[in-house]
């Protein structure tokens, strides 16, 4: 079985919970940037959490299928119909052979993901699905999809009460956000001066972000003797301050290491909503110490877990 | 000696910074740290990024936390004993200095005031050290370069230089493992893969192994780059 792309929408790629173990090498983690809605989607659908999807990036693309599968839509609002209906997201839906699935532009949220019950038949890539479009490896062939494109779907599995499979507790994307972070890894590169300001002031999304990075405009973050550090790693949700004074969050295509001082390291936890902030959103940064921050991914995985677990009992 | 400092990076990563300098002592004990790391399996470590002078370490907070993950990396560090320098892997790379492989050689040659043969007998005869890898896949920054060799970056960068590249940044000396914009003098260009997805090792090196650039003409380079057997020679000194 496979779903062909009849269009692709402007940046749709295959991703998934990211290629890790390679990073000491050099390959970033890559994977999707809002990892929670590719769980979610994943679940509805029946399939591991980290199973690959297609993220698609401010509009989305249209493709059919030749047969009967089920599918999930999460993220970021693009209109999706099937056959020109509505076609709801958050919940598990059955498109049969011929079935045209279409979406627009992101009318809220930046990144749309959907996932197909038993997941695309493409081979791993240093264990990962996820393209990796500077070294063009992963995914499907290495790049993002274009017109023409068929995409291998595995054995579809069976799926019972697909109509009970659904998701209540979606996100509200909305037009100015917090996100939590933990000072540092270089928060002493920093005058005290410049850590209020990042705390305090609000920052706005640039549009000049992407899988490698949100780059944000606002005050400038004042540092002691400048920011260039030796080379270290760097993780993903990592705030750089490059020379400029202007922070920029490390999001999946980041390099493994980087040479500008960190002041903080945004949680794992709100990466998914940095992930869909348009350009213009306002965001300010609330700190927050390493205990409160694993104690937050402990509950918002917790809460991944008991809606894996509730539609185990649904298939 | 330099105190060993954990700075937190969010809930599931720490990075171990050895020192604030960068020296092969310092990197020679950070290596024996990752690989301990590795060996041991320490709980809930996921993987390591080993830098100039600090090492990253990933892990999983269901697993453990900074704290008893700081303990469990302590005992490691304290476990290390100053080793000889051991012997070393070196990987001769063969490099062609010659005509368009070699546009900035000239720059090089201007700005040092040696001439062509100098600065390759200088560029080649050294044993680098990759201190560690990263901004690509398989990208080595080397140390050990003669200063006397020295270029500053070019002013605009190229916005693509072909992968294979061997160039000379400021004080820094590498190659170019995939193409990539860049704005490193380009003086030879080396026709093995550094990276190669088909490998089964994608990338050819580790951190900790040392790289010896190899002159050929551009008739051996050709013949290296089309035979498909070509193994890069890799010496124990």
């Amino acid at each position: 079985m496979k779903m062909t792309v009849i269009s692709p929408g402007p940046l749709t790629t295959v991703q998934d919970a990211g290629r890790f173990g390679s990073m000491q090498s050099g390959f970033s983690p890559g994977g999707c940037m809002d990892t929670r809605s590719m769980k979610i989607a994943n679940i509805l659908v029946g399939n591991e959490k980290g199973e690959g999807v297609l993220e698609m990036t401010m509009m989305g693309g249209t493709f059919s299928f030749d047969g009967t599968s089920v599918i999930a839509i999460t993220g970021a609002d693009m209109k999706p119909t099937v056959n020109g209906e509505e076609c709801p997201m958050y919940k598990a839906v059955e498109v049969k052979k011929g079935d045209v699935l279409s979406f627009s532009r992101a009318d809220s949220g930046m990144r749309a993901y959907l996932a197909v019950a038993g997941g695309f038949a493409l081979p791993l890539v240093m264990g990962s699905m996820s393209t990796n479009l500077k070294c063009k490896l992963g995914g499907f062939q290495g790049r993002k999809l274009q017109k023409g494109d068929e995409i291998p779907l595995r054995q579809s599995i069976e799926l019972a009460f697909v109509g009970k499979r659904k998701y209540k507790n979606e996100v509200k994307y909305t037009k100015s956000i917090t996100l939590r972070a933990v000072l540092g890894p270089q928060d002493d590169y920093f005058t005290e001066k410049g850590i209020e300001t990042f705390f305090k002031k609000t920052y706005t999304v640039t549009d000049k972000s992407d899988r490698m990075g949100i780059r944000l405009d606002g005050e400038k973050i004042e540092s002691k003797n400048g920011v260039d550090i030796i080379s270290d790693g760097v993780t993903t949700g990592s705030v750089q301050i490059p020379a400029s004074g202007t922070p920029i969050i490390m999001m999946a295509d980041r390099q493994t290491t980087g040479g500008y001082a960190k002041i903080a390291t945004v949680l794992t936890t709100d990466l998914p909503l940095i992930a869909q902030a348009k350009p213009g959103t306002e965001i300010r940064f609330q700190c927050v110490t390493a205990e409160e921050a694993i104690k937050l991914y402990k509950a918002a995985e917790k809460e991944i877990r008991l809606f894996e677990y509730s539609m185990y009992f649904e298939r | 000696m330099d105190t060993i400092r954990f700075l937190p990076c969010g809930e599931s990563a720490v990075t171990v910074n050895f020192s604030s300098e960068i020296n092969e002592e310092c990197n020679r004990k950070l290596r024996y740290f990752v690989r301990e790391i590795e060996a041991q399996k320490v709980k809930g470590v996921r993987e390591c990024v080993p830098a100039f002078c600090s090492a990253t370490v990933y892990f999983d907070p269901f697993l453990t936390n900074h704290k008893k993950l700081q303990k469990a990396l302590t005992k490691i560090i304290d476990s290390y004993k100053e080793e000889g320098s051991g012997k070393k892997r070196v990987f001769l790379i063969p490099v062609c200095y010659e005509g368009e492989f070699s546009p900035d050689l000239d720059d090089v040659c201007k700005h040092s005031g040696l001439t062509k043969e100098e600065v390759i007998r200088i560029h080649s005869g050294t044993d680098y050290l990759i201190y560690m890898l990263g901004f690509l896949p398989g990208f080595p920054y080397l140390g050990g370069m003669d200063s006397r060799i020295a270029t500053p970056r070019l002013d605009s960068p190229r916005t693509s230089i072909p992968a294979g590249a061997v160039g000379i940044g400021g004080e820094q000396t590498g190659i170019y493992p995939l193409a990539s914009p860049g704005g490193w003098r380009l003086i030879g260009r080396t026709p093995v893969k550094p990276y190669d997805p088909e490998r089964e090792e994608p990338i050819l090196y580790k951190a900790g192994d040392y790289i010896r650039f190899c002159p050929v003409s551009e008739s051996e380079f050709e013949k290296i780059q089309n035979d498909k057997d070509y193994r890069v020679e890799v010496i124990e000194a």
